[in-house]
Parts: structure tokens; sequence; C-alpha cells
């Protein structure tokens, strides 16, 4: 929309030239029967529907309230994150870091995108991005404050970079004051950015 | 190889910007590349080394603008002319003009769920005893191919420590040019903040990398 009756929007015959460049290559894969439509249908809404943090959540809850899980997410967290029904693409080979008082952990993919979809979902923007890759490995403290977070300067941190195929996930610490919650309480406090390390999880209200 | 992608410890990018709202995708073709992109790779041209090695392979002026997705589009659209299913002139005309080759392997819709469930696990049986243990001291080499590599540049020939052994994988630097899978042993070794970024490190500071084993040497 760049011209003088831009007011009325374009025309619906003119697309944007990422969705025209899209849309060629979708129609020739599905002409020439390599790609079924319907399955890139799915494949959107597992995406949008089945993975995501909540997952993640549920688990870094359980490892709070329960700590023989704890101990078998620790020892192997692909085990133990499909004890709860998750795993699958680009979460085939997990491991868990506990966050405590003294040591602070925080994930990175510095070459590419590489994140826990099946716990966390589909990375964000910030993740998959230059300023994240570059500054993580090298000033996780100043990646915190960009966030809004500061770490005593006491803390030991490790950043751990996914550089092969496995896939990180933080465990948070878990909020003072929660004692006696039960897991679905204590889920809702943990945020995606507290599985990244990027963040805490949540205040108990 | 030295490429665009390998971004940990420049300088210059500025701070990370978080959303205040994050929408999953940020245009209506996102979720199409996300898609066509896995359905693509059900053909089984291409592994996910080799799809990794065409993005990093991007000219860095033009992967460093351009979005995530935007570089998954350019480069699934390489790897389809690449493999002989989409010609550049099939994709500006906007037309077929040669049949598909792997229509065998099109990802039917029902198949999808189990194919996302069942993912791609690179563990494979160890072709020798692991060379290092968890403790031992070593040195990554001064690893730099113009191919395809796992190894980030900030963690050459820096001193670490193994902290994990994790089996043997699919090795990269083999699998993602067709030479094969060609396991080994993957390590993750843990660096201190000083011996990467110097005398102005945090000192708190470690970080790790996983590493195969032909990154490594004793020290």
């Amino acid at each position: 929309m760049h011209d003088h009756d831009s007011d009325e929007g374009q025309p619906d015959n003119q697309l944007d030239d990422m969705t025209a460049r899209v849309k060629a290559l979708e129609t020739i894969l599905v002409e020439k029967g390599l790609v079924d439509p319907a399955a890139l249908d799915v494949i959107i809404e597992t995406v949008e529907t089945k993975i995501g943090p909540r997952n993640g959540a549920k688990v870094v809850a359980k490892a709070w309230v329960d700590p023989a899980y704890a101990a078998r997410l620790e020892a192997d967290a692909t085990a133990a994150v499909a004890e709860l029904g998750f795993g699958g693409r680009q979460g085939e080979h997990l491991k868990a870091v506990f966050n405590s008082k003294t040591h602070h952990h925080m994930i990175v993919c510095t070459l590419c995108s590489c994140y826990p979809w099946p716990v966390l979902g589909l990375p964000p923007v910030w993740y998959k991005s230059p300023p994240y890759r570059a500054k993580a490995v090298r000033d996780p403290r100043g990646v915190l404050q960009d966030f809004g977070v500061d770490l005593p300067a006491s803390v030991k941190i490790t950043v751990w970079d996914s550089t092969a195929e496995l896939r990180y996930l933080v465990v948070p610490r878990r909020p003072k004051g929660t004692d006696g919650w039960s897991e679905a309480a204590l889920a809702e406090l943990v945020t995606r950015d507290s599985m990244i390390g990027c963040g805490f999880a949540r205040a108990a209200a | 190889m030295n490429g665009p992608q390998d971004l940990g410890g420049r300088s210059g990018f500025g701070p990370v910007v978080p959303e205040p709202v994050e929408p999953l995708f940020h245009a209506d073709w996102e979720p199409r590349v996300l898609a066509l992109t896995l359905a693509s790779s059900a053909l089984g041209h291409w592994t996910l080394d080799e799809s990794r090695h065409m993005r990093e392979s991007i000219p860095p002026l033009t992967y460093l603008r351009a979005s995530y997705y935007q570089i998954w589009l350019t480069a699934l659209e390489a790897l389809l002319e690449r493999h002989g299913e989409v010609s550049a002139s099939e994709r500006q005309g906007g037309t077929p003009e040669t049949p598909g080759l792997h229509v065998d392997r099109c990802l039917p819709a029902n198949r999808v769920v189990a194919l996302l469930e069942a993912g791609g696990p690179t563990d494979r049986p160890a072709p020798a005893p692991a060379r290092f243990a968890v403790g031992d001291l070593v040195r990554t080499l001064n690893h730099q191919p113009d191919s395809h590599t796992r190894l980030p540049g900030y963690a050459r020939e820096k001193p670490g420590i193994v902290v994990a052994i994790h089996g043997a994988h699919v090795y990269p630097d083999s699998n993602a040019h067709r030479r094969g899978e060609d396991p080994h042993w993957l390590y993750t070794v843990e660096f201190t903040g000083a011996d990467l970024w110097g005398d102005g490190a945090d000192p708190t500071l470690s970080v790790t990398i996983d590493a195969w084993e032909p990154y490594l040497e004793p020290r």
C-alpha cells in the first residue's frame, strides 16, 4: 500500500511479496503431488495446539512437588517428560538443568534456533534473532537485564548452547510461599521465559 | 562454515527485545512456510543437517536482514531446486514443468501426528569405545571447514572439561553433505567465561556446547 488510494486497501488479487512467494511454492508442490494440503493444515494445528510452554510448566510443577520425579527428570529428561505424555520432534533427546539459589542456567542456540518443541512449543522471535544468539553466551546477565531481571552478582551462571540434537529445559526455582500448592496452581507460576532461563517463575500472589 | 549463522559472542546486535504481545506467527504465510518445510522434509531428499547447512549458506547480508521464516523459505526453495523437485523457473512461472520425483513419499494428513510424535532421534550404535570420560580435560580443535560444522567459532581451540557423555550421534559434518551418518561420540563440554571471552569476562560465567569427538583432543 504505497500509493495515494491506499485507504481502500490492496485489491484482492495483489499479494505482498512473501505471501505470493509462499503461495507459488505451495501451489507447485501440491500440483506435483509432493505435498498434501490437508497435511499442512494438520501440521499447523499441531504446533498451535499440541505443543507449547504449558507442557513444560506441568513438567516443572511436578518436579517441584515430587522429589522422585525431579530425580528422574535430572537423570533422564526424555523419559521423565514422556511420563507426562510429551515428546517427539525437536525433543528427541532432552536434558533438564535446575536453577538453585547459587546457580542459574540459560539456554540458547547460537547457530540456529534449536529449542525443545514438545515442552516449550515454537521459539519466540527474539530467541531466533541475532541479538540473543550473539549475546547470551557472552553476557547472559546483560540478557537478563534486557528482560528486566537482576541476578545477584554472587550467583554462578551457566549458558547451554544447543549445538547438537540435545534440547535443554531450565527448571526454575520454586517461588516462596507456595508450600502445599497443587501442581496445577504451581504450573500457573511457570513462565516460558523462566524455562529458557531468561526470567524467574512468577511470585506467589 | 564461517557463515552468518555463527553468532555467538558477536558485538553490535543490540539488546534482546522481547515482544509485549507475542503471537505464534506474525503473518499468515509463516505457518505455511513451517508446514511446507516439515512436509517437504518427509520426501526424504535431505537431512536436517543438510537443511541447516542450506540456511547458513544464504549470503550474510541476506541472512542477517531476513526473518527466521524468510530464511526457512529461502533454504526450502534451494533444497527443492537442488534435489530436482521444483526449479526456479517453475517458481517464477507458477506452473509445474516436470513431474514430481518422490510423489510416493508425499506425507498424507493422517500420518502427520505420528511423524511429529516419532521425531528423528539421532543416537546410533557406537562405532568404537568413547575416547573421553566425564571429568576429562579436553581442548577443542581449530576445526573450521568451509562445509557444515556445529562447532561454533567462539569455542574453537578452547580448553574445556567433559561434563556429560551422550552416546554416539549422527555427525552433522558428514551427514549435511550426504557422506553418511558417520556416528561419533557426543559430549557436553564446559568452558569458563574467561577462557572464551578474555579478561573482561563475567567471572561467574561458564558456557557449554555439545561437541562430537572429532572436535576434541585431550589436554
